[in-house]
């Protein structure tokens, strides 16, 4: 079946094991969730324990990331830390693809004026740089776990809807879902049953790159200080506190940056593996 | 006069008076008007004419799918199975569709969803109108699968379209199409994208399919050849009206509007020398040239005063069941 090979799952499957870049991630990001699964077993300190003795302290045998200003150990923190960070990345970008896919696939299907007024909104959405959007939503909701998550979330609907849009109005001219009408299928059975699977793949691939934006976002928000409030360890808040002493006591900021720096790029891999892996273009080349 | 009533079975199909406007530039446009035919349950009736004649739009108004804001049933009634689906509020139609009445369309090709195996396509007519889920749902499937004859169906259950040939796709379709046994069957020139061949199988599947089921098949085609080997009855549309209807055999040998005529003068038989080929001068006019009257009179080589006025249904042909749209069946003949 040499023409057969064309969006095949298995195909997919064989392509996305292939690709080295893209496995590289996975591990990558693996890694980094095992060790927010695993913090509580593998971080050598209490991430709130205070040492004043040890305040400042320069990376040595004891506390390899060094410490920060009131003696906690920067490591165990970074690994603390990296549960909220992805969780906040993982369940925002979550809401987002579904609320986003959702508004996209229902907007494009509909069409028409409906269509025009969804994706205007979605538009003016689109035009406040994340951060700002970010940013505004928080100073209106508060700065508790669900309402950050809520803010990150709706920063990113409009590009899951753009996303879920485009294929969704070629998609719904598509003989199969006239022949869907013909068999008796409702509307919400073609767009769920027959048009979701066909963009799920664009909106996967989507959905590893926002990851990466959404756990950046969540650090830039802890960063300006709207993100969890102290002593929650978020790969944000440690940055931030460590920006203080960035000249005295660099690695305070280092460490979590770097933390942040791996999560990107393990999701940027990722991001571009799937891509050419479930692009048919990709895989006759 | 007798009390006795005949028995006679009521028609499984039943298009009367149909006229269904297709909105242009914000006119509405009669693009299929007055037609009216019967199909009984087992039988086929084929629809036959040239590309915009009107026959698919005839099918989608049957089915209830024509394009929303553009097109609408503007008068006459479809009942299938007894039932009147003219103005059925959509929630209801669905119902009907793939269950009373379904349809199969041209392009197995592109019919399929290319992303889901086509067992789970199969299934999901089952699971929509028959509640049927889970291993029972597979159970049927694969009757489905063997009652069109794609082999090795245990194995090709969870196959994708595109590992499937188009003859295969086509047999899928069907089996969509007939999986809750409906008492009408559309076929949207079935056959139209695949080799002669495999037309051949397709249209014994669905004449094994009808025979068992006791279907009734519309079938809309341009191909006279496929209309003779498998309908009972032809109706010839042009410009959206039906220009002649009559028993199969007695068409064939009497075609009587001059459009018929024209239109089997036109297809290469093997009795005939093939330089006898006529081609019918010009083309379907565009609805906003059709002229008033007749239809075909921009193209009729017998044209008179009279077809400025639109003929009625007059006897044409040798028997009474055979009757055309034309001023030339006058009993005073053709004047």
């Amino acid at each position: 079946m040499a023409v057969g090979a064309i969006g095949a799952p298995k195909g997919i499957a064989g392509r996305a094991l292939g690709n080295r870049s893209l496995m590289a991630g996975v591990a990558l990001l693996v890694f980094i969730i095992l060790l927010a699964v695993l913090a509580p077993w593998i971080s050598p300190y209490d991430p709130n324990d205070q040492d004043a003795i040890a305040s400042l302290g320069a990376p040595n045998a004891q506390h390899w990331f060094g410490t920060d200003f009131f003696g906690r150990d920067v490591l165990s923190r970074v690994i603390w830390g990296a549960r909220v960070s992805l969780f906040v990345g993982a369940v925002s970008t979550a809401i987002s693809m579904l609320l986003g896919g959702s508004i996209g696939i229902l907007s494009g299907y509909v069409g028409g004026r409906f269509d025009q007024g969804v994706m205007a909104v979605m538009d003016v959405l689109l035009s406040f740089p994340q951060l700002i959007m970010g940013l505004i939503i928080v100073a209106l909701l508060g700065a508790n776990l669900t309402d950050l998550i809520l803010a990150i979330a709706i920063t990113a609907v409009p590009p899951f809807a753009r996303v879920a849009r485009g294929p969704t109005l070629s998609l719904k001219e598509r003989d199969f879902v006239e022949a869907g009408r013909a068999l008796g299928f409702s509307n919400l059975r073609i767009m769920l049953v027959h048009i979701l699977p066909n963009v799920l793949d664009d909106l996967i691939v989507m959905g590893s790159l926002w990851l990466a934006t959404a756990i950046r976002t969540e650090a830039s928000l802890s960063f300006i200080g709207l993100g969890l409030p102290p002593p929650t360890a978020t790969w944000g808040s440690i940055i931030r506190e460590g920006f203080e002493n960035l000249l005295d006591a660099p690695w305070l900021a280092v460490f979590p940056s770097l933390a942040v720096l791996i999560v990107m790029l393990a999701l940027n891999m990722i991001g571009d593996g799937l891509r050419d892996a479930t692009d048919p273009k990709a895989a006759v080349s | 006069m007798t009390n006795v009533v005949p028995l006679k079975t009521p028609p499984a199909l039943a298009v009367k008076d149909l006229t269904t406007g297709l909105k242009i530039r914000g006119i509405w446009h009669q693009a299929v008007r007055g037609v009216s035919f019967e199909v009984m349950p087992r039988e086929t009736v084929a629809l036959v004419g040239e590309s915009g004649c009107g026959k698919s739009l005839t099918a989608m108004s049957i089915m209830g799918l024509l394009p929303a804001k553009v097109g609408k049933v503007l008068s006459g009634s479809v009942t299938v199975d007894g039932r009147e689906v003219v103005g059925l509020p959509e929630r209801e139609f669905e119902g009907l569709r793939g269950n009373l009445v379904s349809m199969i369309f041209q392009e197995p090709m592109t019919s399929l969803n290319p992303v889901l195996p086509v067992g789970f396509q199969i299934a999901e007519t089952l699971r929509r109108h028959r509640g049927l889920d889970g291993a029972a749902a597979r159970a049927e499937v694969l009757r489905l699968m063997n009652r069109v004859q794609i082999p090795a169906s245990a194995r090709r259950i969870d196959d994708y379209p595109h590992q499937f040939s188009g003859g295969m796709r086509q047999r899928v379709m069907i089996a969509m199409a007939v999986a809750c046994r409906p008492k009408v069957l559309l076929a949207d020139e079935p056959t139209t994208a695949l080799d002669v061949t495999i037309q051949a199988q397709v249209l014994n599947l669905i004449a094994e399919l009808q025979a068992e089921d006791g279907m009734a098949v519309l079938f809309i085609t341009h191909n006279l050849g496929v209309v003779a080997s498998i309908a009972s009855r032809v109706v010839v549309m042009y410009g959206g009206d039906v220009v002649e209807t009559a028993p199969v055999d007695d068409f064939f040998q009497r075609p009587s509007h001059p459009y018929s005529a024209a239109l089997l003068k036109s297809v290469p038989r093997a009795d005939r020398r093939p330089d006898s080929l006529e081609p019918i001068p010009g083309q379907v006019p565009t609805l906003f040239q059709m002229p008033d009257g007749c239809r075909f009179q921009s193209r009729c080589a017998h044209v008179m005063e009279v077809c400025t006025r639109r003929p009625p249904l007059l006897p044409g042909g040798g028997r009474p069941d055979h009757q055309m749209r034309c001023w030339l069946g006058r009993p005073e003949g053709g004047l």
